[in-house]
């Protein structure tokens, strides 16, 4: 069963095509790469299914199992953010965004604020609601940070956390919003291979873990091919392959995209 | 009920710091209500308005990263409100002297509580209507809107001569005099203030001031965000103008120029933009301060003419005084950070390991 389906998405700025006839079918609990040259199209394409853009032509559709169990298929383009990240879609981001100025505890713990449920003048006045919410809110983002290993630095300012850190933290973050489709854009940039290694895991992990499907972009072949189930080529904002691990290693035009035409053979 | 009474005992013995020193606060305003002169009671009564009002600006501009600068509109609404209200039914006449007041109003009175909460909603409700379009916006819009806005309700109160007196203001409205009322509120608005920066909605507001982007994709709804931040925020402002207005006894539309708002972001600036505890220092150090300078202003100061004390001068020195905490504290007195015991702690034992390892070198010198 596909948890995102994007039907012929087209994302256009001005007379530039980012994203042209974008056709993506995610199914529940599989883990799809995007990957793709520079400039190809993929954080475009997450902005679009995240909601920062709205699509100037086809739909992105979710489908999201709620709290009873019921799956309803969704047309979420054109939606806010916010909004869709309420239905279950988390990201993180290429080049990250954290609260800098905030503590580490902080910045899971505001991704929780989108599922709580008492006013703000029980926040003020500190209603039992209120309490046993922030209470419980601090309890799942401990446990969050415990699993990517940063409980202990919990208190410092995000800023100050060494880069693999503050992608794990940013993990953390998208994780507290409990997402049903998590949105990885590049996790590995930056990343020794032995850190490489070491994230491969813990996304496997996760996945597992948090009954999770995995949506990455990532430029580390290495990773793609060890943990993905599904690949999607962009190249010039258009699909030009998709299959499993296997399929696209050996297709001659991803071989073209990323290595470029053989001109002599052409003459 | 055993298990909240525990909790109770659990919270007091946590913050027993925090409690003793709430109280030795109120002791102090007790004991200062008995004691100080006319003047300094003025003084302390505008330095508690002055801290309600720029902290509700700091909600905004300090942790939610919204440049507002409607704070002398909302003043005057909440000014306006309590006088319009609260003045004797009787004395309105003599007041209204060039045009009676429109006779809808000129029966009504509340009591001035009612009338302080009532302008508080209304100031609520002006800032729907403005932040309805501009809190939509990104950028710097708001602060043109709201800075626009605080010299329209300035115009109009000047001209709605059968509401707000116009040019000639109100006068003998009930005067409070106490300190109870101003530091009360002002307790009231602090402790609000804080539970509610450090709630989910608190860390909300700060995630919007950190980036925006980032908020929205972790399910922070933006807009909403900002509504609520800047609706507290008028709501308190509110109030505070309607404290002002009771506490000179006197309101007329050009108290609230846009030089007022400047006062405020003056204030959160040098406090520290998104700290509750600098915000209050501030307000007390810049509203005392600026008196206690006044003897600059004295051409006879050291009993003596010299030639630059004059009118003026003050504004000069005070200015320069802003200059020089501004060099040093980049980001205001306090940062973002909060005078919390630990903080004070920090200091002093950073200040204490400095003279430590002054002492360690000089005494290494000696040995030389």
């Amino acid at each position: 069963m596909s948890l995102l389906k994007t039907e012929n998405v087209i994302m256009q700025f001005g007379g530039v095509v980012a994203v042209n006839d974008l056709n993506i079918d995610i199914k529940k609990g599989e883990l799809a790469a995007l990957i793709g040259p520079n400039g190809a199209g993929k954080t475009t394409a997450f902005n679009v299914i995240t909601g920062v853009y709205t699509p100037t032509g086809g739909k992105v559709l979710f489908s999201p199992t709620d709290n009873a169990g019921v799956t309803s298929e969704i047309d979420i383009s054109g939606k806010r953010p916010d909004k869709i990240t309420g239905l279950g879609i988390a990201r993180t981001f290429q080049n990250i965004r954290l609260f800098s100025d905030l503590s580490v505890l902080e910045n899971v713990l505001i991704a929780t604020h989108l599922n709580i449920n008492y006013s703000f003048l029980s926040a003020i006045l500190r209603m039992p609601k209120a309490r046993k919410g922030e209470h419980e809110a601090k309890e799942k983002c401990e446990f969050l940070l415990e699993r990517m290993g940063l409980i202990e630095l919990k208190d410092e300012k995000a800023s100050s956390l060494p880069y693999g850190q503050q992608r794990h933290l940013e993990i953390a973050r998208a994780l507290a919003t409990n997402p049903q489709l998590l949105l990885l854009d590049e996790p590995a940039a930056g990343m020794n291979p032995q850190e490489t290694d070491e994230l491969t895991d813990l996304i496997f992990k996760l996945k597992t873990d948090f009954d999770l499907t995995i949506f990455m972009i990532e430029h580390h072949m290495d990773l793609v091919m060890e943990i993905s189930d599904h690949i999607y080529v962009l190249d010039f904002g258009c699909t030009i392959a998709k299959g499993n691990p296997n399929e696209i290693q050996n297709d001659p035009k991803v071989i073209e995209a990323y290595l470029g035409v053989d001109e002599d053979v052409e003459d | 009920m055993k298990n909240t009474q525990n909790s109770l005992g659990a919270y007091l013995k946590k913050h027993w710091k925090t409690v003793v020193f709430l109280v030795v606060v109120l002791i102090g305003i007790g004991i200062a209500d008995q004691f100080v002169n006319s003047f300094m009671r003025r003084l302390l009564n505008l330095s508690a308005i002055y801290t309600i009002v720029a902290l509700s600006m700091n909600l905004v501009n300090g942790f939610t990263g919204q440049f507002s600068l409607g704070q002398a509109g909302f003043m005057a609404i909440g000014a306006y409100t309590v006088a319009i209200f609260t003045v004797p039914v009787g004395l309105r006449s003599t007041i209204f002297y060039l045009a009676p007041m429109a006779p809808f109003l000129a029966n009504i009175q509340l009591p001035f509580v009612v009338a302080l909460i009532l302008g508080g909603f209304l100031s609520a409700g002006v800032a729907f209507l403005i932040g309805s379009p501009c809190l939509r916006l990104r950028g710097d819009y708001l602060a043109i809107a709201t800075l626009g806005f605080s010299e329209i309700i300035r115009i109009i109160f000047t001209n709605t001569q059968t509401i707000t007196n116009g040019a000639l203001g109100i006068k003998s409205i009930p005067t409070i005099s106490s300190l109870w009322w101003t530091f009360g509120i002002a307790l009231i608005v602090i402790i609000a203030c804080f539970l509610l920066i450090n709630s989910s909605y608190g860390r909300a507001f700060k995630s919007v001031r950190e980036d925006e982007i980032a908020a929205e994709a972790m399910g922070v709804g933006l807009f909403k965000t900002k509504m609520t931040s800047f609706l507290i925020s008028a709501f308190f402002t509110g109030i505070g103008g309607g404290l002002y207005a009771a506490l000179l006894g006197t309101v007329d539309p050009k108290q609230f120029y846009f030089t007022l708002t400047y006062n405020f972001l003056l204030i959160i600036v040098l406090g520290g933009m998104g700290s509750i505890s600098g915000t209050i220092i501030a307000s007390f150090v810049v509203t005392l301060g600026q008196e206690a300078l006044r003897f600059l202003d004295e051409p006879m100061a050291f009993g003596l003419d010299l030639p630059i004390f004059r009118p003026g001068l003050r504004m000069v020195v005070f200015s320069f005084l802003l200059m020089v905490v501004v060099l040093f504290y980049r980001k205001g007195l306090m940062g973002t950070n909060e005078l919390t015991w630990n903080f004070i702690a920090n200091k002093f034992r950073s200040i204490k390991s400095r003279f430590t390892k002054k002492a360690a070198s000089a005494q290494g010198g000696d040995s030389k």
